[in-house]
């Protein structure tokens, strides 16, 4: 398998494959979120529903995956998304907690509620890109790379996806990071990014480009 | 009636996030359903909780959502009809 | 992480088997009470005014305080200051230990993975009164994991799978992998939420909830019952603790997307669909060797109508099916381990679990809803579920 793409996101910069594709001035997440969009030129107004966590994950699966056409090459069921975080869904839940504190002003929203839950970031990725293959987030206190690394290198030799979205979304005031990998078997993959020796899914690039961000 | 309509389509706008909509573009008596605004269940629900925090009516049946929803007008016409019962 | 004793292929795939397991939810504190109640037609979903979880009634299914006290001063307070728990980590602790009574297997023994499954851990420490007690950081899923790893003295880093309904079928395909592979030997795999005004309180907002106790596929059901609820079971290479716990094996699993809404099901139970066939293909399975259908069968309109699509779609509508969730409501992080554990024991006691609240068909699928308890041979089980965000999972076991 190899990592044909790689996203790093890091406030206030945006890179793909190691080139910066976006600077903001400033890097305050909910405005460095919306003028990534626009300057991105994105057209998907569902993205000003989304909590910042979910922007976060769709804003760099929308750069991971720009012009790759993995649903041409691969079957929708074929395509994994595999995601780590440490903080959950918290940021959302600590603002539906707020709608729910005082009684006397009680009017808790469905929209905030949907969100807090992590793995609707890869629901929001899938549906973007019809992707329908395994999907999981696993939670962990720090960044764990070689956790996530063998989470989806048993998948493949399991033959479980031919191509993978996996990598590391964080969103938690201001810890606001991604590291996001488009892996896929070697048959399939098409033009590399790098010399094919710092593609290869090891677990030495893996963790090499995982830990760019954080 | 066109008051609270206007006043209508500003809350429209914020509950929902529609960030790239201006009251302007939405048309009174436009579905905001469908081919509309486009408009889904998750933001029925929040329409009903619009109703509740700032013009104090409960919808019993969530089904009554879509024919209350309909257009805005319809929206204003059920306020009028519902507020301080 | 683990000793290396990986084996970089999957050609010599290694069986896994389920050993022991608990059960705790109203219903019961040991997966044979739960499924004693079960069998009696007891449901542990009463309507209750309950003001730390809605101003309201709410018909729920909630662990019993006074008992859970009583069961955790006797397991856990003989060793431990039972305080610095919370309730949920005290929940874990005791399922865990229960099913560690059941198995010679060492927590602390490097070879054996912590899996955990939840999709809100202790998240009522976010309520204004209840932040004190603890540290700020326990309200993290991780943090959680770590205090329950710790009381067992694991060396390991646990997995902790938040995935919304189906993340207790995921933790266990997960654990399957990591023994299949060869990087354990066994994995403790334990799934669990509690209610809190948090959780209640966004379920409302859906207004997905049943104003009484819910009742799957049935023409007049009007919603969820949420429940409270912990599932532990422990995975294993071991045959020999396989013979002893009657043999049930982890025979395929998968999940999905639909890839269609965040909240909704879809209309057609495409992703479902999809799951279970790949579930039964890894399984090795048709659709005639399926004997039983635990189903997610949450009452909601749209889901239950969603899973017979998808249910006859795969071929399965003669088969057997029921949903537990109208004994012991939606137990979250926990369904997808405890259902399992009670279609495990289907397995082995040969018996097919009425499914509760059901009377008259509710779906446009003419499915075989279980309306009475019966023992017939059971040796394949399906387990589905569904979540927000879209995902599906489908799990096959069997002897």
């Amino acid at each position: 398998m190899l990592i044909t793409q790689y996203c790093l996101i890091k406030p206030p910069e945006i890179r793909l494959n190691g080139s910066v594709i976006f600077d903001h001035p400033t890097s305050e997440p909910p405005e460095f979120l919306k003028s990534a969009y626009r300057n991105l030129k994105i057209n998907y107004p569902k993205f000003f529903k989304m909590d910042a966590l979910c922007k976060l994950a769709f804003l760099s699966a929308e750069v991971l995956l720009k012009n790759q056409e993995i649903t041409h090459r691969y079957d929708a069921q074929e395509i994994g998304i595999i995601l780590q975080n440490s903080s959950s869904s918290l940021e959302t839940d600590e603002k539906h907690q707020e709608s729910i504190n005082d009684r006397q002003n009680y009017f808790p929203s469905p929209s905030v509620f949907v969100y807090t839950l992590p793995n609707v970031m890869v629901g929001e990725i899938a549906i973007k890109h019809r992707i329908k293959g395994e999907n999981a987030v696993l939670i962990c206190k720090m960044p764990d790379a070689r956790q996530l690394y063998e989470y989806v290198y048993d998948h493949f030799l399991q033959n479980r996806f031919k191509c993978c979205i996996t990598g590391r979304v964080e969103s938690y005031h201001n810890k606001t990071s991604v590291s996001l990998m488009l892996v896929e078997k070697e048959e399939t993959a098409t033009s590399l990014v790098k010399p094919k020796k710092m593609c290869i899914f090891d677990l030495s690039n893996f963790e090499r480009i995982f830990n760019k961000a954080i | 009636m066109e008051e609270l309509i206007e006043k209508l389509k500003k809350e429209i706008i914020q509950v929902l996030n529609l960030e790239e909509v201006k009251p302007e573009d939405i048309d009174s008596d436009m579905a905001l359903f469908g081919d509309g605004l486009g408009l889904d269940s998750i933001d029925v629900l929040e329409l009903i909780v619009l109703l509740q925090k700032e013009y104090g009516i409960k919808i019993k049946d969530p089904k009554e959502g879509r024919r209350i929803f309909t257009s805005v007008r319809t929206m204003a016409e059920y306020i009028l009809e519902n507020q301080n019962k | 992480m683990s000793i290396c004793n990986f084996t970089a292929s999957f050609k010599d795939m290694r069986r896994v088997y389920f050993g022991a397991d608990n059960v705790i939810t109203s219903l019961g504190f040991t997966t044979a009470e739960n499924a004693e109640q079960v069998l009696k037609g007891r449901t542990g979903i009463a309507l209750t005014t309950d003001e730390r979880l809605c101003p309201g009634p709410l018909a729920f299914s909630g662990i019993k305080d006074d008992l859970l006290d009583e069961k955790v001063r006797e397991f856990i307070g003989k060793s431990h200051c039972t305080s610095s728990f919370t309730r949920l980590e005290k929940i874990f602790i005791l399922s865990i230990l229960n099913a560690l009574t059941g198995n010679p297997i060492d927590p602390a023994n490097p070879r054996t993975i912590f899996i955990f499954s939840t999709t809100k851990g202790n998240i009522d420490l976010l309520e204004i009164y209840r932040r004190k007690f603890f540290e700020p950081d326990r309200v993290h899923l991780w943090r959680m994991a770590e205090v329950i790893t710790q009381f067992f003295g694991s060396p390991n880093k646990p997995f902790i799978i938040s995935n919304a309904c189906i993340s207790g079928s995921v933790a266990i395909m997960a654990a399957s992998r990591l023994i299949t592979s060869g990087r354990y030997d066994q994995a403790i795999v334990t799934g669990g939420d509690i209610l809190s005004e948090f959780i209640v309180s966004g379920f409302q907002s859906f207004q997905a909830l049943s104003p009484v106790a819910c009742s799957p596929f049935d023409a007049h059901r009007t919603g969820l019952s949420l429940g409270e609820g912990c599932g532990t079971v422990i995975l294993t290479a071991d045959a020999n603790i396989a013979v002893h716990h009657r043999a049930v094996e982890y025979l395929g699993g998968a999940t999905t997307n639909d890839a269609n809404h965040i909240s909704g099901p879809s209309r057609d139970g495409e992703g479902l669909t999809l799951a279970i066939s790949a579930a039964m293909k890894e399984a090795g399975v048709s659709s005639e060797e399926i004997d039983f259908i635990s189903a997610h069968g949450t009452a909601t309109p749209f889901n239950d109508e969603m899973e017979s699509l998808a249910l006859d779609r795969a071929g399965l509508s003669p088969v057997p099916v029921n949903s537990f969730k109208g004994y012991i409501g939606h137990t979250l992080g926990a369904a997808g381990i405890i259902e399992t554990i009670l279609s495990a024991f289907s397995i082995r006691n040969n018996i097919l679990f009425k499914s509760a609240g059901y009377t008259k068909n509710g779906v446009s699928r003419p499915l075989n809803i279980i309306t009475d308890n019966r023992y017939q041979p059971v040796r394949r089980v399906l387990k589905t579920a569904s979540g927000f965000g879209g995902c599906n999972a489908a799990i096959v076991i069997g002897n």
